[in-house]
């Protein structure tokens, strides 16, 4: 081996050796400042000052601060924070800087509007989120269909989320959905039955699997909270008939009550109480569920990710 | 060996000394340092910050115009005046010439990073007329700025051992642009999956981390430094940059010089 071939053979290991070393560094330093990019300061708060920095690559930009919201939310998501303080501020600034990325609207109210630890808990903010959108962006129903969601589920406020329906069903390429819920708002907003409606519409106009996935839990919960009173009834019925509370619903079904064994939307039976309460078996397998919860019970924050 | 290359540093820093553009360069930010204590004047409160702030700029960013347009220069310069070819007719390997050069470079900036350093603790001395048991934060964040310092000319010595200089200069500012933002690409690998993940994650290890070495906000707040991030960081700055150097020294022993 010649001395340049032999300098070459020791560079290159060296510089392998030096890269991993680096690596090694780096991943220490990342420990000492975990989250740094992330930490609750906003160098630049205003969204014109933004723009103006941006000299003119204001779509890049604008990719850019919808990451950073998406990633601030994530992170802090996944700590079940109970504050989003910079959530606001930086969608305001991605949506100055690209008025039409309409992902930041669609996605971004859901951050803001939802409960804490789900999300901000901050359901004006997202209406003026989205109103800002839709002010940009008129032609698009999908905006107005999430405003009207807003209105339903965060604010209770079914007038304003009829009118939402409403004005998001006059565009001349809307989804028929709309129209749908515009009227049911305005007649049976609070019922059951509305709300199945309403995440029957999330299910089909989406085409985002985890809007999807987060549809069909609702529309899961939603048959529990339907299916428990009912069972209830059956269980105290047998009690008034019997004179004793039934061990399990077995019980019913040997009375002629039930057919069949009833069980829950992932098709684990449900559990009668010795109070005779209906349980559900596996709470957490079903987020969401307002009914045939043990006393007490608190449910973990739902396992979605955004980032796809 | 070490003979060698010493010389060769010593050699490149006297030329580097000698240098004019250098000269404006320190004055301007020696102005600059001095204009903070204007700026300060005209605000309420935050004299001192601004002397901080806008010293620690000034230092960190002339220093970094100063290490890529010397450093673009270190191997072209001496191929077109061929001295290189006189230097490496004598017993002197091309891996010690690189060595050498880098050396000669860094050497400057530090000589550099002292006298401009000098100039904000007089700049801070004259706002406050007494220094804080929070300023010895200051030469923390002047450290990491040496650091910062040694990267980049590791990198500029490695473009501009294939490269020309205009586009040595502009690979190395680039470079440096993308390592500010790369605590943003390793957020941006950590959300993502899959393939793109994992090109995140190692285009993240592989771009300078210039944002883990700038302090500046902290300390100008007396915010202390911990040690650990000092050890780490000085590795890391250390190996990276010979990371760099020995792929200057890979592609210069390649290199065709007739």
């Amino acid at each position: 081996m010649n001395a340049t071939r032999r300098v070459e053979w020791e560079t290159s290991v060296l510089l392998l050796l030096c890269l991993a070393g680096s690596v090694f560094m780096l991943r220490r330093v990342e420990r000492i400042r975990s989250s740094a990019t992330l930490r609750e300061v906003l160098f630049i708060s205003s969204p014109q000052a933004a723009k103006r920095l941006s000299l003119g690559y204001d779509g890049l930009m604008a990719d850019i601060y919808w990451t950073r919201a998406v990633q601030y939310f994530g992170n802090h998501h996944a700590q079940g924070a109970e504050e989003y303080k910079l959530l606001a501020p930086l969608l305001g600034i991605t949506t100055a800087l690209d008025p039409h990325l309409t992902v930041a609207y669609e996605f971004g109210s859901t951050f803001l509007s939802t409960s804490p630890p789900n999300g901000a808990g901050m359901p004006q903010e997202a209406v003026k989120l989205v109103e800002y959108g839709i002010k940009n962006n008129p032609d698009d129903w999908h905006l107005y269909y999430n405003l009207g969601f807003i209105y339903y589920l965060e604010l209770k406020d079914y007038k304003n989320a009829a009118d939402a329906f409403r004005r998001g069903s006059q565009l001349p390429h809307t989804h028929p959905w709309l129209k749908i819920l515009a009227a049911r708002m305005s007649e049976h907003a609070g019922d059951l039955e509305t709300a199945r409606m309403m995440w029957s519409a999330a299910y089909q106009t989406s085409t985002d699997k985890q809007v999807k996935a987060n549809a069909a839990a609702h529309l899961r919960a939603l048959d529990v909270d339907e299916t428990v009173p009912i069972l209830e009834s059956m269980v105290d019925k047998y009690r008034r008939d019997t004179g004793h509370m039934p061990l399990n619903f077995a019980n019913l079904v040997r009375s002629g009550a039930l057919t069949a064994i009833p069980r829950d939307p992932t098709g684990r039976p449900y559990k009668i109480m010795p109070d005779g309460h209906v349980e559900v078996s596996k709470p957490d397998a079903l987020p969401f569920i307002e009914k045939g919860t043990p006393p007490g019970y608190v449910a973990p924050p739902p396992k979605f990710s955004y980032s796809e | 060996m070490t003979a060698r290359i010493f010389h060769i540093a010593r050699n490149t820093f006297r030329e580097a000394v000698r240098d004019r553009v250098l000269y404006n360069l320190i004055a301007f930010a020696l102005l600059m340092i001095g204009g903070a204590v204007l700026v300060g004047q005209v605000s309420i409160g935050i004299e001192r910050l601004v002397v901080i702030n806008l010293g620690l700029t000034a230092i960190s960013l002339f220093g970094i115009v100063i290490a890529i347009f010397i450093g673009i220069g270190l191997v072209s310069k001496e191929i077109e005046k061929r001295t290189l070819y006189t230097i490496l007719s004598r017993p002197v390997r091309r891996w010690e010439f690189i060595a050498g050069k880098f050396f000669g470079l860094g050497g400057t900036l530090v000589v550099n990073t002292f006298f401009m350093g000098l100039g904000v603790f007089a700049a801070l001395l004259y706002v406050s007329h007494h220094f804080e048991k929070s300023d010895a934060w200051v030469l923390v964040a002047i450290y990491f700025i040496i650091l910062q310092f040694i990267l980049v000319t590791a990198l500029t010595l490695f473009f501009s051992s294939f490269s020309s200089p205009l586009l040595s200069a502009v690979f190395a500012f680039s470079l440096f642009v993308i390592g500010t933002f790369s605590e943003d690409l390793r957020g941006f690998a950590a959300v993502a999956h899959g393939a793109t993940g994992w090109l995140a994650t190692g285009a993240s290890y592989i771009v300078p981390n210039i944002a883990a070495l700038n302090v500046i906000s902290s300390v100008a707040h007396g915010q202390p430094v911990a040690g650990g991030l000092v050890l780490y960081n000085t590795g890391y700055a250390l190996l990276y940059a010979a990371m760099a150097v020995c792929g200057a020294v890979l592609v210069f022993e390649r290199r065709n010089l007739k």
